[in-house]
């Protein structure tokens, strides 16, 4: 039976097929719904973990128990997750474990660009690389054989144009994977310095087993047309390439990117006048080729940076490419923007207007440090908001315990934020630790997370109190304020600034995108109240914009809020028409 | 059978996805070969969206490149000329008469440009603008203005009705799918 599917979706089927059972992983854009098709299917559990290390020694522990399991991320969470992947691959798996890792090339929705290939180089376990969802099913069943075939997690390579494309796929049958016993085995599982060094051996005998298992794969195969040139390519490259080159190029396409290959790339590379590596991100296949002494062009030709294209490969190997008409008119930008009756927008509108340090975290919440708010200065990775600002009180005391704050959301908080502040409790920076609790994590598409209360089937599962943990962690402060009033929340931030020990705010009110949120009927300007002082201008609300100087609201957008309600100083806004 | 390359481009938030997703659905449904790329996270918050589709034989790459774009379905003015590069010499481009300004308009810092269907007429380009935030509201609600949009794109293929509409079916939860088939018709049958 054929489909058409998005390439997450294809992992998720490729883990049905498999026999898969267990799935623990945590949200980042682009992996996210391989995780959510994969709880479409009664016979796999899945769940939400606080973070990708967590979710891959879940993923662990139910291969150790024997049932073949998985873990999704993107590539940053593989940076969380790579304390366990690199013993992993000393102490090998019970039943098929596979890590899904998406790359992110041209940073879509990332904080940066890194190929996750290296990964697998250096924790030494293999990597598949499908090129669109039929391979991202096939890919996915295999790497489950493959990793109870040579004793190793296995990682599954995709990226943004992979999981976010759809292509059509081929359904089969659910194999039936059973379940194997387990036995303890401390000199395989405890991994003590005595008994990882007998393991490392296995793992380079491993590598060398899993080259020769390259050499002939049908995961990797040449595809010969016009000799005159030979491409290498994986992945989205490989479909960039037979765009533009079809025929008249002749192909060996990796779907293993790790290890590689070497007498059959050798042999292509002889077969061919000239031999060209195009891959996205870093020069890895490249290299590889140069140590085996060939004579290949690669990053010479293309860029390091960001994501190819067709016109791209063509413009780069001298081929004419095509253009469009452009207007002469300049076309302003489009960034995204937080929207309308965005819980975060009061706090951040607080935050700008003290003209505070503001140190912050991954998520939508990114958006506040866009025009006009301006006000969030740092954004790292997840959780480094209270550690950095435990960091910078440290560094200056109270010239910055007084302005400086951390903002971090629920979700995040979780994932990695309560650590720092652990940290701070601890070690006693007078600091002061906004949470923003959206009760969702918001930026990935509405995931549940261990503060809400569900599950990832949206079923009742235990909650974290906030304010309990954070109280825990040793924070003797801690205030919750609702972020649509503006006064409450500049008098709170103002005395928790003031405050001589550390305290936390909460900024509580649920995504105003989720389905169960009411929203409140627009309001309105009172033109001749209007003085055209343009205060709610800066709160940055994609509702309110000018006419004609004055103040005007789209009703289509408002989500009545009623935030620019409370900061108008004449009351030209207005919740109720009639007074209009 | 040549490759034929549709963007469906607008603001994040306007339906772009059940958009393409349709698409996919019909053009599977043909025995046609599909690729669909979508952008989700950051972007979809507000900012500008692009989906692609392409069908035909056999299609490898999932993205279309600047010149290349047989079709530009736009829910948003600014979008069509944003992503006017992509459209092919005498492409065509099918757009929503909705305005929407971005935040640098909003706070003053850029201008929208005037007259942007006429200027994209100039540049050679078939253009097909609708009013399909109206249609959508008589359809019952302007969240179909998307819908409203691929009825329009719909005459321009030969494809009969009744697979537009057991596209529709597969896509729509029942509950809206009446108000959607409406906004399609108005699509379909609207009037330059």
């Amino acid at each position: 039976m054929k489909r058409l599917m998005l390439g997450n979706e294809a992992v998720a089927r490729g883990l049905y097929e498999a026999g898969c059972r267990v799935v623990s992983s945590y949200p980042g854009t682009p992996s996210t719904e391989i995780t959510e098709y994969a709880a479409k299917y009664a016979d796999i559990y899945c769940e939400w973990a606080p973070n990708e290390k967590v979710a891959m020694e879940v993923s662990f522990g139910a291969s150790l128990a024997g049932k073949r399991s998985f873990c999704a991320m993107k590539h940053v969470g593989l940076n969380v997750a790579a304390d366990p992947l690199f013993t992993l691959s000393y102490t090998g798996i019970n039943a098929g474990m596979v890590i899904g890792v998406a790359d992110d090339p041209g940073m879509h929705s990332s904080q940066n660009e890194q190929d996750s290939r290296h990964y697998a180089i250096g924790a030494k376990v293999p990597m598949l690389e499908p090129s669109d969802s039929k391979e991202a099913l096939e890919f996915t069943k295999i790497a489950f054989d493959l990793s109870e075939e040579y004793d190793t997690p296995v990682l599954l390579r995709m990226c943004t144009r992979i999981s976010h494309s759809q292509s059509i796929v081929t359904l089969s049958e659910k194999t039936n994977s059973e379940t194997k016993p387990f036995y303890k085995n401390i000199r395989k599982y405890v991994m003590v310095p005595g008994n990882a060094r007998l393991r490392r051996p296995i793992v380079e005998e491993r590598t060398a087993r899993l080259i020769e298992y390259a050499e002939t794969s049908p995961l990797n195969r040449m595809e010969m047309g016009n000799a005159f040139l030979g491409i290498i390519a994986a992945g989205t490259a490989y479909q960039y390439a037979k765009e533009v080159f079809g025929k008249e190029a002749s192909y060996l396409k990796l779907g293993m990117v790790n290890p590689l290959p070497e007498k059959l790339i050798r042999e292509f590379a002889e077969k061919v006048d000239r031999l060209i590596v195009i891959e996205e991100l870093d020069p890895i296949i490249e290299t590889h080729c140069r140590l085996l002494g060939l004579s290949v062009e690669g990053k010479t030709l293309f860029p390091m940076i960001g994501e190819f294209s067709q016109n791209l490969i063509s413009e780069k190997l001298g081929r004419e490419t095509k253009a469009g008409k452009t207007l002469e008119d300049e076309i302003p930008v489009r960034p995204p923007v937080m929207c309308a009756g965005c819980p975060h927008r009061g706090i951040f509108y607080i935050l700008s207007k003290l003209k505070l340090n503001v140190l912050g975290d991954i998520g939508c919440y990114a958006l506040g440090a866009a025009v006009p708010l301006n006000a969030m200065h740092t954004c790292i990775c997840m959780g480094s908001s209270i550690s950095s600002l435990h960091g910078f009180n440290i560094a200056l005391g109270r010239e910055s315990e007084k302005n400086t704050v951390a903002v971090i959301g629920d979700s995040t908080f979780l994932h990695t934020g309560v650590n720092s502040l652990i940290n701070i409790g601890y070690n006693g920076s007078n600091s002061t630790v906004i949470i923003l609790d959206n009760s969702i994590t918001g930026m990935t598409g509405h995931q549940q997370n261990p503060a809400t209360g569900y599950n990832i089937k949206g079923d009742p599962a235990g909650k974290v109190d906030l304010e309990a943990l954070c109280r825990a962690c040793g924070i003797n402060r801690v205030r919750v304020v609702d972020p649509y009033d503006l006064e409450e929340c500049e008098a709170v931030v103002r005395e928790e600034l003031d405050a001589d020990e550390p305290s936390v705010i909460i900024a509580r009110r649920p995504c105003v995108l989720l389905k169960h949120v009411t929203h409140g009927p627009p309001v309105f300007v009172k033109k001749e109240a209007c003085r055209s002082c343009k205060i709610c201008m800066r709160l940055g609300c994609p509702a309110i914009h000018l006419e004609n100087g004055k103040a005007a609201i789209d009703e289509t957008l408002c989500a009545g809020c009623e935030v620019c309600i409370s900061l108008c100083p004449f009351d030209a806004i207005q919740a109720d028409k009639e007074g209009v | 059978m040549k490759t034929t390359n549709i963007m469906i481009v607008g603001v994040g938030g306007q339906g772009s996805l059940l958009a393409s997703n349709l698409l996919g659905t019909l053009l599977v449904e043909q025995g046609l070969d599909v690729k669909v790329s979508e952008v989700h996270g950051m972007s979809q918050r507000g900012g500008s969206v692009v989906t692609y589709v392409r069908f035909g034989e056999k299609v490898y790459s999932p993205v279309i490149d600047k010149g290349e774009a047989d079709y530009i379905v736009s829910f948003e003015m600014l979008e069509a000329a944003r992503w006017l590069p992509y459209l092919k010499s005498r492409g065509r481009v099918i757009l929503s008469t909705q305005r929407i300004d971005p935040m640098p308009v909003i706070t003053g810092a850029a201008a929208y440009p005037d007259a942007l269907i006429e200027k994209i007429k100039a540049t050679g380009a078939l253009v097909d603008a609708v009013d399909a935030l109206k249609l959508a509201q008589r359809a019952g609600s302007v969240r179909a203005a998307n819908i409203v949009l691929m009825g329009r794109l719909s005459t321009y293929f030969n494809m009969p009705l009744e697979a537009w509409e057991n596209a529709l079916k597969e896509c729509i939860p029942p509950r809206y799918l009446d108000l959607n088939k409406e906004a399609f018709k108005l699509g379909r049958n609207a009037h330059n």
